[in-house]
């Protein structure tokens, strides 16, 4: 594969993302990689089902008094948005303006940054309460499959910084835009995975 | 990008060779490697085994402690499963499918290598158990009450090992799934492709939905013991059953990610040496894909007695025996492929033909214990033990041991003594049914697994002697096969393309062992056994579907190892952390330089090289 093939907005693919081999197998590998994912998180969602408000003798932590749903309202929004926004960024890939893909990715960057913060308060916050990782096995349930999900936000921003800074300076190619569009596609999955979180946990851990 | 193509037949030093071995992303390299790692530590669960069996020579005996027993037999299953059979299986699919599809490489030659080195570093910190503490004891399903309850370091060994090769599967998993959906060569259709291909397809199919619960649930066990967890521990509000629902989700299908592979080596063992078509081709693949399926929803079988109640038990009892119909189907298959055929009686053939009987009667006593109520009967008793063994090492084992010596030949160049491999057949068989068909009876007669010792009186003694004569003449078999595969080496008789005269398969069209970058040009696909037809109509070779045109190859890479190398510092942290300050701070490290080594990967561009007409034309030549 050639680097240094320009390309006009005319002569890019309408795939880019599939246009090499090498692409086509990243394509195909990444949504396998995300299937694998799915179930990894059926597994933390089940075992956080069995465990939800199961606690020793004597706690007093309840799904119920615990959660408060204008934050975690706000953190959905969040991350709702940068996966708009992430939407807009490949529509510029695929048209090969490169400059606003940028513009709307780091925007995607930042709203996620913004939820990660939200997530660490919230923690912070039940931590101070006595909700520890060792408080009882619901606590533990709880921060594991709520803590991969922000693992995830997290590895991704670092990816996401990796990716803007790497490329700043040379633009799209073939290489490049299988990166950013697998990416995307990461990016929705946590999104994906979040709406849950926020139906499974926070709504019916308060109104169910 | 311009890297010098590694010549054919240049000498180079040890340190070289070395470096080429930890940096190689060619698929017929890293399947060698799988051998040799898988092989090795093979002959590690063997030597367990032949203590266990010592141990149970004769009632009361004290050749080992108790304490020991227990590491013994849990290290024994843990190693066999996802140390032995499954890397040994995955080298061959790594050796033999790019080449059966008609492709160069697999999809991610890179993470094939980072896959190959988790699968290496998670066994060798398993194993390190042995040395450095106390090897794990809850037996190989780990059950939480009893791991929970482990004292020392063990279980912890267990949790990390199996977390650092279970990732290194899963990559392989994907890799192969996505080698097989589009790096078929021309004309090669789903319905073309060779059996091994397909069961190597539904298998890592397995994997990629089987393997992230065992994910989770070893990270469950890992908080629990060494981040204060409460997943397990009941007076905090946790549930041990969840441990043994989420280790079943995984290990049932675990057992056909292993057999599936197994029935696709014999498949093709059969058609070559019946010299006729495989029969109910499609019948095959449709009975591959539903046991797949099926797979994945009879894992409770396992806890029968756990108390699931009737209505659950007795759904997980009717998808358990519906599990024979496909198999069946497969049973007859080839029976009927065997059927009027020119067969010729090879050492590869003589395994397939010892593996049906063998395979039926762990299928029978299979659905014997599917039948709930006859489970509260069998379960955790020597029955159990017969079982398992008799599919695992009735199929899996004596695929593997057919499967070296059919493809010996492609992929080092040279034939295993076939004198030497019937004797290693007829040893490993004759011991195998001496060491595991008496069980069936002991079980029945109240002889439970995973005892240390037994009293004298029960009628047990001799077949428990027996049984361990058995596993003495198995371990003859093994041997004769390792002297075998040294004097080969050592005679060094090399071997055309197609060895065995009957090959059916692409792989057998191009040389033994193929040029690094497999075939000179893609070869056009024509039908079901591609190289069969081609014989058929006086072709020598296949038919190319390009003219020779360069050809893009990937580069070596030493990331693969250092991302690992990473992780297993990581994984010593996490476990000493506890006991240790320095702990945390060598967790971090070690998480920290595999991040790095992935940002590495990721900033620094890696296009490959291509190997130019010229140099193709060279080898090719060179060959004739």
């Amino acid at each position: 594969m050639d680097l240094n093939t320009k390309f006009t907005p005319q002569s890019w693919p309408d795939h880019p993302e599939t246009a090499t081999m090498e692409a086509k197998n990243k394509f195909v590998g990444f949504w396998l990689f995300l299937g694998g994912e799915t179930v990894l998180f059926a597994t933390l969602f089940a075992t956080y089902l069995a465990l939800k408000n199961s606690v020793p003798d004597g706690n007093e932590f309840r799904t119920e008094t615990l959660f408060e749903l204008p934050l975690v309202f706000v953190m959905t929004m969040l991350l709702l948005t940068s996966s708009l926004t992430s939407v807009y960024a490949m529509y510029h890939m695929k048209n090969y303006n490169f400059k606003a893909m940028q513009v709307w990715l780091a925007i995607t960057g930042f709203l996620g940054l913004g939820f990660l913060a939200l997530e660490v308060y919230e923690f912070n916050h039940y931590i101070h309460l006595g909700f520890t990782f060792g408080n009882s096995a619901f606590s533990s349930a709880f921060y594991t499959l709520v803590g991969t999900h922000g693992l995830h936000v997290a590895i991704g921003l670092v990816w996401l910084t990796l990716l803007i800074l790497r490329n700043a300076k040379r633009g799209l190619n073939l290489y490049n835009a299988t990166k950013y569009y697998t990416f995307s596609l990461y990016w929705h999955f946590i999104d994906v995975v979040w709406v849950f979180i926020f139906t499974v946990v926070y709504l019916m851990g308060v109104v169910g | 990008m311009t890297t010098v193509a590694n010549s054919v037949g240049q000498k180079k030093g040890f340190g070289a060779t070395l470096w080429d071995w930890l940096t190689t992303v060619d698929h017929k390299k890293i399947g060698i490697l799988y051998l040799i790692g898988g092989g090795f530590f093979f002959v590690l669960g063997g030597i367990e085994a032949m203590l266990i069996r010592l141990q149970l020579l004769i009632p009361n005996n004290d050749f080992v402690s108790a304490g020991f027993f227990n590491e013994l037999i849990t290290m024994h299953g843990t190693t066999m499963i996802f140390l032995a059979a499954m890397p040994l299986l995955f080298g061959f699919m790594n050796a033999i499918v790019p080449l059966q599809i008609g492709a160069r490489d697999v999809a991610f030659p890179f993470i094939n290598s980072l896959g190959f080195w988790m699968f290496f570093f998670g066994g060798l910190f398993l194993n390190l158990s042995w040395f450095l503490d106390a090897a794990p004891d809850a037996g190989w399903t780990s059950y939480a009450s009893l791991s929970i309850a482990s004292t020392g370091h063990g279980i912890d060994f267990y949790a990390i090992g199996l977390q650092i090769a279970g990732a290194g599967t899963l990559m392989a998993g994907i890799n192969f799934l996505v080698t097989i959906i589009n790096m078929r060569a021309p004309g090669m259709t789903y319905m073309r492709m060779p059996l091994f291909t397909w069961t190597t397809f539904v298998a890592s199919a397995l994997i990629l939905f089987a393997f992230p619960p065992l994910t989770i649930g070893i990270f469950f066990l890992t908080f629990d013991r060494m981040f204060g967890g409460n997943f397990f521990d009941h007076t905090a509000g946790g549930n041990t059953i969840i441990w043994e629902h989420i280790f079943w989700i995984f290990g049932h299908p675990e057992v056909y990610i292993l057999i599936l592979p197994a029935f696709g080596i014999f498949s093709e063992i059969f058609s070559v040496f019946a010299r006729k078509r495989l029969f109910g081709y499609s019948a095959m693949v449709f009975a591959t894909v539903l046991i797949g399926f099926l797979g994945f929803m009879v894992w409770a079988h396992h806890m029968f007695t756990v108390g699931l109640g009737p209505t659950a038990n007795a759904i997980f009892a009717v998808a358990t025996m519906a599990i024979a119909v496909p198999t069946g189907v497969k049973i007859f298959n080839w029976l009927l492929t065997i059927w009027g055929g020119s067969i010729k009686i090879t050492t590869p053939m003589l395994y397939a033909l010892g593996f049906i009987p063998s395979f039926v009667m762990g299928g029978v006593t299979g659905v014997q214990q599917g039948a709930a109520p006859l489970d509260y009967q069998l379960h955790d008793s020597y029955f159990i033990v017969a079982h398992f063994h008799y599919v695992i090492v009735g199929g899996v084992v004596l695929a593997i041991l057919a499967a070296t010596h059919y493809w010996w030949p492609k992929m080092f160049g040279t034939m295993l003594s076939e004198k030497l491999g019937k004797i290693t057949f007829w040893f490993f068989f004759i011991g195998f049914h001496m060491t595991f068909f008496l069980q069936h009876f002991l079980g029945l007669m109240g002889m439970p697994r995973r005892v240390w010792t037994y009293m004298d009186g029960q009628g047990w003694n001799l077949f428990n002697m027996i049984s361990t004569i058995g596993a003495i003449l198995m371990a003859i078999g093994v041997i004769v096969l390792i002297i075998n595969i040294i004097m080969t080496t050592a005679k060094n008789v090399r071997v055309g393309n197609d060895p065995w005269e009957d090959g059916r398969t692409l792989e057998w069209a191009i040389p033994s062992p193929p040029p690094f970058y497999n075939f000179a040009q893609t070869p056009l696909v024509r039908g079901l056994d591609t190289y069969w037809i081609e014989k058929q109509e006086g072709h020598n070779g296949y038919t190319a579907a390009e003219p020779v045109t360069d050809i893009h190859m990937p580069n070596g890479s030493i990331i693969p190892f250092f991302m690992t190398l990473g992780l297993f510092i990581a994984g010593f942290g996490a476990m000493y952390r506890v006991d240790h300050s320095w702990g945390l701070a060598v967790l971090i490290f070690g998480l920290a330089f595999t991040f790095l080594m992935m940002a590495l990967r990721s900033i620094k561009d890696d296009l490959g090289y291509y190997v130019t007409k010229d140099q193709i034309r060279r080898t090719e030549r060179g060959r004739d």
